[in-house]
C-alpha cells in the first residue's frame, strides 16, 4: 500500500482533536445530565442522591436551583445541602426567582446542582436561557449536575409535537448533549410512571388526572421513552467510537460526508434544519445550512422567520452560509461545490400548480438538473398551509414593498398623462397614445417603482386607453377587431415590459448595493492599512462604521496589562454607564457578542462585539443603531466583516508595538554594550597603570633609582588626569541628559575663554601648538563661561589626539550673522564621509581610530553648545585634517 | 643583576606600554614595543624576543589571531593581558598555546613572577627523572609519589594527571588541555572529569584539600600547579 503505509495509524488531526477536547475539558467544569423521557421519572431525585453521595466524599456541593414540586421524597434529599439564594427579578410587577450565576461564580463551589436545564429565564436575567447560565458556570471550572427531558432537545421538538400534539417552547440546543461529559438515563417504564401519577407522587391528584388524559398517555410515553433511550444510545455509541479512534483499536472510521441544507424564510425550514442535523449526527458528518439571498424582497414576517432559522442552525451547531445570487438554484450549486458537499437536503417545492401548467420547472427539478453528482434528499415533513386570497394579496403588496403610496402615485401619473394625451389625441391619433403609455410604464422602474405598482400602471393605462381613447370613447366597448387585438397586445406588452424592466432594475439595485458594500469594505480596509497607530485605527473604524451603518459607536481597547480599559476610546460617539461597561467586559472576556438584541444581558443600551485576535481579545466594539432597530441578518453579517477587518488592524498594531518594544530592547542593549566596553576600557587603562606603577614603587628588590621613581609617579599623574577627565565627562553627560543644566550667563570676551582653555590644556599642548587668530572686532557678549570652556576643551582635545605630534591646532574666530564663529582646524587624517552624521552621537567612535576615549567628548560639546542655542559641525579640509565649527549666538 | 632577555610588549595603549617599559627595564629586561597586531608579528619575526606580553584588545586584529599566527612558526612564551570577565577568550588563548595570562589591573610583582616562570619553562630542555620540592617528591622512573616520607597511593589516571601538572609547573592548564592529554581528544567535552580527579588528587597530596597549596583553581579557566619551595 503506497497511499497509506500504516492504515492503523490514527489521523493526526483526529488525535489533536482529542487532545484539545481533553484540554478544554480539564479546565472547564464537568457536566452531568440526568436525562429522562418526561417529568416524574425521578431525575431530580437521582441528581440529589448522587449529590448527597458526592457530599459524603467531601465534595463542595451547592444547590443552584432545585424544583422539588413538593414531592416529600425529593425534599428529604435537599436537606443538608447548602443553597445559593435565588436572584429576585422583577418583571411586569411580579417578582420571579432565577438562578444567581454571578454569586455562584463568586462562591466557586466544586459542584453545583441546576435543575431543569431547558428553562427560559425571565427578561432581565443575565442570559435568555438557563443552559447558557450553565455553560458560563462550566467555563469557570465548576462542575454542574442538571436535569433534562427528551422533549426539550431542539432537534426532537418537532417529533415530540407530532407524537403528542404539544408545542414545545422551552428547548436546548443539541450541542449541549455534546458538552455533557456524562449522561445518566433515569428510566422507568410507562406503566410505573402512570402508577406513580395515579398515586399522586408527581402532581396533585387533580392535575394528575388532567395530565394523564393529555400528555401522559401510554402511547406518548412509550414513544418518548424510545426517543430518550435512542439519544442515550447514540451518545454512548459516539463515546465508544471516540474511544476506539483515540485508542486506535481498529481502523479509524471516517465518513467524509458533508451535508448541506437549503433554508428559506419558511417556518418549515426549521424542521428541515433539525432533520439535517439528526442525519448529520447519525452519519457522523459535518453539515452546513445555506441561505441564498436573491433580489426579491422579503416581508418583515419572513425576515423574522429567517432569523429564527439562522439562530436554530447556530444552536444546533451547524455552520451557516449566506450567499447572494440572482438564482436560488445556481447559488445552491455554487455553495455546494465550494464546500465539497456530498448531500443536499431540501424541503418540498412550493411552486404553484399554475406555474407548472405553463411548463415552468420547479426549482427542485432545476436543482436536480444542475447538481449532477450530488445526492439530493427531499424533506416532506410538513406541507405549507394553504394561503387564502387575502393573505396572498397582502403578501404581494408587501413583497413589492411599495405600500399604498406608490400605487397612488402611479395612478396620479397615469391620470395626468392620460389627461394631457386626451387633449392632444386629435393631433397624434389614439394609436400613438398607446406607445406613449407604454413608454411611461417602461420608465417607471427607473424611479424605483417595484413590480406591483408598475403592473398596476400597465393595467390602469390599458383601461384608460380603452375607455378614453379607443373609439367609441367613454366606453369599454371596442368596435374594430383590429383595435381589440391592439388593446390586448398593448396589455401584454405593457405588463411584460413593465415586469421585465422592474426585474432588471432590481437586479441593478442589487448589484449596486453589492458594489457599495464591496467598496465600503474596501474603503475601510484601505483606511485601516494606512493607519499607523491605534488612535488612527479607532478613529477610522468608528468613522466608517457610523457612515455605513448609520449608528453610534463605542470602542474599548485593552490596556498594557491586557485588561479592558474602563474608558472608551476618544473616538467613541456615545458614553455608557457602569452597567454597560460590565457587559462590554463580559463580551471581552467571553469572546462573544453581548448586550442589546443578543442572548446575553439583552437589557443593555448597545450591542457589544469582541475584537478578536489569535493571541486573545483586544477590545470591544459597541454599537447603537440610529433608529434603535436590530440589524437584519444580512446587515449583521456585513457588520461582522467590518469588525473582522478592524480586529485584524488592531492585532497588526499590537504586534507592531511588541516588535517595536523588542527593537528598543535590542538597541538599548547595544548601547549598553558600547557604553560598558568603552567606559570599562577607559577606566581600566589608567587604573592598570596606577596599580602597576604603585606596585613597582613598592618593590624592594627593584633598582629604585630616583629617575625610575619620578617617571613612575608621572605615569600615575597622567593616569589620574585621564580618570578625572572621564569622570567629568560622565558627570557632564548626566547633567545634560537630566535636562537640569542651567546656564549662568555672564559678560565675557571671546579671548578670555580661549586663553583659559589654553592654560588648562597646558599639559596636553606640550606636543602640539595652539594658534589663535581673532578676525575683526568680536564684542563682549553673554555666555556661560564654564560650559563654553568645557566644550572648547573637548573639541580641542579631540583635535590633539588625532593630529600628528608637533602639528599646529589653528583656531580662527570671527563674527558671522550674529554668531561668534569659532573654527578649530587640525592636521589629522580627517573623517570618513559616512561618519559625519554620527560624529556627535554618544559613544560613537570613528571605526579604526586609536584606542583611548569614550566617544563622549564631542557629544558633550554639542550638548553644551546647543544649550546656548548654538550650533556645532565638522567638515574635512580641502587639503588634510578636519575643521570643527562652533557657532555661539552673540547675546547682548 | 644583568639580564639578557628581550621582551616584546604588544599593546595599543601607550600608557600601558610606558608603565610596562619602566617596570621591565628597571628589572633589567630589554623592551620592545608594538602598538598593533601587525607590528607585533613583524617584530617577533625580525627580532626573536624571548617573551611576548600580548594584549587581547588590539585595534587591527584581536590578540588571539596574533597568537595563532605566531604559534604557527614559533614557541616563544606568550603571556596574555586581558580584562576581567573574558574567561572564554583566555581559555581559547591558552588552548592555542599561550603560556600564561594576567587580568588588568595587575600587580607588577605578579607579572614579573609569571615572566620568570615562563622563561624558566622555555629554557627547560631535559626532563628530570625526579621532582621534589622538599615536601612532595615524585620518582618518574618508579612512578612513586611521596608526601614527606609516606608513600601516596595514586591510581594510574591520578598519577598521569599529577605528572602533567609537574611537567607544567606554574603554567595554567585549561580543562580542555587536561582532558585531551589524559583522556584523549574524544573526551574533550567531559569537563567534570578533571574536577573529580583533581578533587581526589588534592585529598591525597594537599595538607588541607579545601585550601590547596599545590593545585590551584583558576576559576573559569583551569588549574595551575605551583611548587612550594
Amino acid at each position: 500500500m503506497i497511499d497509506n503505509p500504516e492504515p492503523n495509524r490514527p489521523n493526526p488531526d483526529v488525535l489533536l482533536n482529542h487532545i484539545t477536547k481533553k484540554e478544554e475539558k480539564t479546565h472547564k467544569g464537568r457536566l452531568k445530565i440526568f436525562f429522562g423521557m418526561c417529568a416524574g421519572v425521578g431525575k431530580t431525585y437521582s441528581m440529589l442522591k448522587t449529590a448527597q453521595k458526592a457530599k459524603l466524599d467531601g465534595v463542595d456541593v451547592l444547590i443552584g436551583i432545585v424544583e422539588t414540586h413538593n414531592r416529600p421524597e425529593t425534599e428529604a434529599l435537599v436537606k443538608g445541602l447548602e443553597k445559593i439564594p435565588l436572584k429576585e427579578i422583577k418583571y411586569r410587577e411580579t417578582i420571579f426567582n432565577e438562578l444567581d450565576v454571578d454569586t455562584i461564580l463568586k462562591r466557586k463551589p466544586a459542584l453545583i446542582l441546576v435543575d431543569e436545564l431547558a428553562h427560559t429565564n425571565i427578561p432581565g436575567s443575565k442570559h435568555l436561557k438557563r443552559y447558557q447560565d450553565v455553560l458560563e458556570i462550566l467555563e469557570n471550572g465548576i462542575d454542574v449536575y442538571t436535569t433534562l427531558n427528551v422533549q426539550h432537545i431542539e432537534s426532537r421538538s418537532d417529533t415530540v409535537k407530532q407524537i403528542t400534539g404539544t408545542t414545545i417552547r422551552e428547548t436546548v440546543p443539541d450541542s449541549i448533549l455534546d458538552h455533557a461529559d456524562e449522561i445518566e438515563l433515569v428510566d422507568i417504564t410507562p406503566g410505573e410512571l402512570l402508577q406513580r401519577l395515579v398515586e399522586g407522587k408527581v402532581y396533585t391528584p387533580e392535575s394528575s388526572k388532567q395530565a394523564i388524559q393529555n400528555f401522559f398517555r401510554k402511547g406518548n410515553l412509550t414513544a418518548l421513552r424510545e426517543m430518550a433511550l435512542r439519544i442515550t444510545a447514540e451518545k454512548v455509541d459516539k463515546e465508544l467510537r471516540d474511544y476506539k479512534s483515540e485508542k486506535n483499536i481498529f481502523e479509524v472510521w471516517k465518513s467524509g460526508q458533508r451535508l448541506m441544507c437549503a433554508i428559506s424564510p419558511s417556518p418549515y425550514s426549521a424542521n428541515l434544519i433539525r432533520w439535517t442535523r439528526r442525519m448529520a449526527y447519525s452519519m457522523e458528518s459535518t453539515w452546513i445550512a445555506v441561505y441564498i439571498e436573491t433580489d426579491s424582497k422579503i416581508s418583515e414576517q419572513n425576515k423574522n422567520n429567517l432569523l429564527q432559522n439562522f439562530k436554530l442552525v447556530e444552536e444546533l451547531g451547524g455552520e451557516l452560509i449566506t450567499a447572494q445570487d440572482v438564482d436560488v438554484v445556481d447559488g445552491l450549486v455554487r455553495v455546494a461545490k465550494e464546500n465539497n458537499i456530498t448531500q443536499i437536503f431540501i424541503g418540498k417545492s412550493q411552486t404553484s400548480s399554475l406555474y407548472k401548467i405553463f411548463g415552468g420547472k420547479s426549482y427542485l427539478n432545476t436543482l436536480m438538473d444542475k447538481s449532477r453528482d450530488l445526492d439530493i434528499y427531499i424533506y416532506g415533513g410538513d406541507r405549507p398551509e394553504q394561503k387564502n386570497i387575502k393573505s396572498l394579496l397582502l403578501e404581494f403588496i408587501s413583497k413589492s414593498h411599495s405600500g399604498f403610496g406608490s400605487y397612488l402615485s402611479v395612478s396620479i401619473i397615469v391620470s395626468v398623462i392620460a389627461t394631457i394625451l386626451y387633449f392632444i389625441q386629435d393631433n397624434i391619433g389614439y394609436e400613438v397614445v398607446s406607445l406613449l403609455f407604454l413608454l411611461i410604464v417602461s420608465v417607471l422602474p427607473l424611479f424605483n417603482y417595484r413590480v406591483g405598482p408598475v403592473l398596476f400602471a400597465a393595467f390602469l393605462s390599458a383601461v384608460s386607453w380603452n375607455y378614453f381613447f379607443i373609439p367609441p370613447h367613454f366606453t369599454f366597448h371596442i368596435e374594430k377587431p383590429a383595435d381589440v387585438l391592439m388593446f390586448f397586445t398593448y396589455f401584454v406588452v405593457a405588463s411584460t415590459s413593465g415586469f421585465l424592466s422592474t426585474k432588471i432594475r432590481t437586479q441593478q439595485n442589487f448589484l449596486k448595493q453589492k458594489e457599495e458594500r464591496t467598496s465600503s469594505l474596501f474603503n475601510l480596509s484601505k483606511a485601516l492599512s494606512s493607519a499607523t497607530n491605534l488612535n488612527d485605527i479607532a478613529e477610522t473604524s468608528v468613522k466608517n462604521i457610523e457612515k455605513v451603518f448609520n449608528c453610534n459607536c463605542i470602542f474599548f481597547l485593552v490596556d498594557n496589562n491586557r485588561k479592558l480599559n474602563a474608558k472608551p476610546h476618544s473616538s467613541s460617539s456615545f458614553v455608557v454607564d457602569d452597567y454597560d461597561w460590565v457587559i462590554a467586559n463580559w463580551s471581552y472576556t467571553s469572546g462573544r457578542k453581548a448586550g442589546k438584541f443578543t442572548d446575553t444581558l439583552s437589557d443593555a443600551d448597545a450591542t457589544y462585539y469582541p475584537i478578536k485576535s489569535k493571541s486573545g481579545n483586544l477590545g470591544v466594539f459597541g454599537i447603537k443603531t440610529e433608529n434603535n432597530e436590530e440589524f437584519t441578518f444580512d446587515q449583521e453579517e456585513f457588520f461582522i466583516n467590518f469588525i473582522t477587518q478592524i480586529s485584524n488592524a488592531v492585532e497588526r498594531e499590537y504586534l507592531n508595538q511588541i516588535a517595536k518594544q523588542s527593537i528598543v530592547t535590542v538597541e538599548s542593549e547595544k548601547l549598553y554594550k558600547t557604553l560598558f566596553n568603552s567606559i570599562s576600557h577607559e577606566l581600566k587603562t589608567p587604573i592598570t597603570s596606577i596599580i602597576a606603577a604603585t606596585s613597582s614603587l613598592e618593590q624592594e628588590n627593584q633598582v629604585n633609582s630616583n629617575k625610575i621613581q619620578s617617571s613612575l609617579i608621572q605615569e600615575i599623574r597622567i593616569a589620574v588626569g585621564r580618570l578625572n577627565r572621564l569622570v567629568e565627562n560622565l558627570l557632564d553627560m548626566a547633567r545634560l541628559e537630566s535636562g537640569k543644566l542651567k546656564l549662568k550667563y555672564t559678560w565675557n570676551g571671546i579671548s578670555d575663554v580661549l586663553n583659559s582653555v589654553a592654560a588648562r590644556m597646558k599639559e596636553e599642548l606640550k606636543t602640539n601648538n595652539l594658534e589663535i587668530k581673532i578676525e575683526g572686532e568680536v564684542p563682549i557678549f553673554q555666555y556661560d563661561f564654564g560650559l563654553i570652556e568645557q566644550a572648547l576643551i573637548n573639541v580641542i582635545h579631540n583635535s590633539i589626539i588625532y593630529s600628528p605630534q608637533n602639528s599646529i591646532i589653528f583656531i580662527l574666530v570671527k563674527v558671522e550673522d550674529g554668531f561668534c564663529k569659532i573654527d578649530i582646524k587640525d592636521s589629522g587624517p580627517g573623517f570618513p564621509p559616512e561618519s559625519f552624521e554620527k560624529l556627535f552621537e554618544k559613544f560613537y567612535r570613528v571605526p579604526g581610530t586609536k584606542t583611548g576615549g569614550t566617544g563622549l567628548g564631542l557629544s558633550i560639546a554639542k550638548g553644551l553648545i546647543e544649550a546656548h542655542t548654538g550650533k556645532i559641525s565638522a567638515k574635512n579640509n580641502p587639503d588634510y585634517g578636519a575643521t570643527f565649527t562652533i557657532m555661539i549666538p552673540i547675546k547682548l | 643583576m644583568e639580564n639578557k632577555y628581550n621582551i616584546l610588549i604588544v599593546d595599543d595603549e601607550p600608557q600601558i606600554r610606558k608603565i610596562l617599559r619602566i617596570t621591565l627595564e628597571s628589572n633589567s629586561y630589554k623592551v620592545m614595543e608594538a602598538e598593533n597586531g601587525k607590528d607585533g608579528i613583524a617584530f617577533t619575526a625580525a627580532n626573536k624576543p624571548n617573551l611576548i606580553i600580548l594584549d587581547l584588545g588590539l585595534p587591527d586584529q584581536d590578540g588571539l589571531s596574533v597568537l595563532k599566527n605566531i604559534r604557527e612558526w614559533s614557541n616563544i612564551p606568550v603571556i596574555i593581558l586581558s580584562v576581567r570577565n573574558s574567561e572564554e577568550d583566555i581559555v581559547s588563548c591558552l588552548d592555542q598555546g599561550a603560556d600564561d595570562y594576567l587580568t588588568k589591573p595587575f600587580n607588577t610583582s605578579e607579572l614579573l613572577a609569571r615572566i620568570r616562570a615562563s622563561l624558566r619553562r622555555s629554557a627547560q630542555v631535559n626532563e628530570e627523572n625526579v621532582y621534589s620540592d622538599g615536601s612532595l617528591s615524585i620518582d618518574l622512573v618508579s612512578r612513586t609519589v611521596k608526601k614527606e616520607t609516606f608513600e601516596v597511593k595514586l591510581t594510574a589516571t591520578e598519577y598521569d594527571l599529577l605528572l602533567l601538572f609537574v611537567k607544567n609547573v606554574g603554567k595554567v592548564l585549561t580543562h580542555r588541555y587536561i582532558l585531551k592529554e589524559i583522556w584523549g581528544p574524544a573526551y574533550i567535552e567531559q569537563s567534570q572529569y578533571p574536577r573529580v580527579f583533581v578533587g581526589n588528587l588534592r585529598k591525597k597530596i594537599e595538607d588541607d584539600p579545601a585550601n590547596p597549596k599545590y593545585i590551584l583553581t583558576e576559576s573559569g579557566v583551569g588549574y595551575r600547579f605551583v611548587s612550594i619551595k
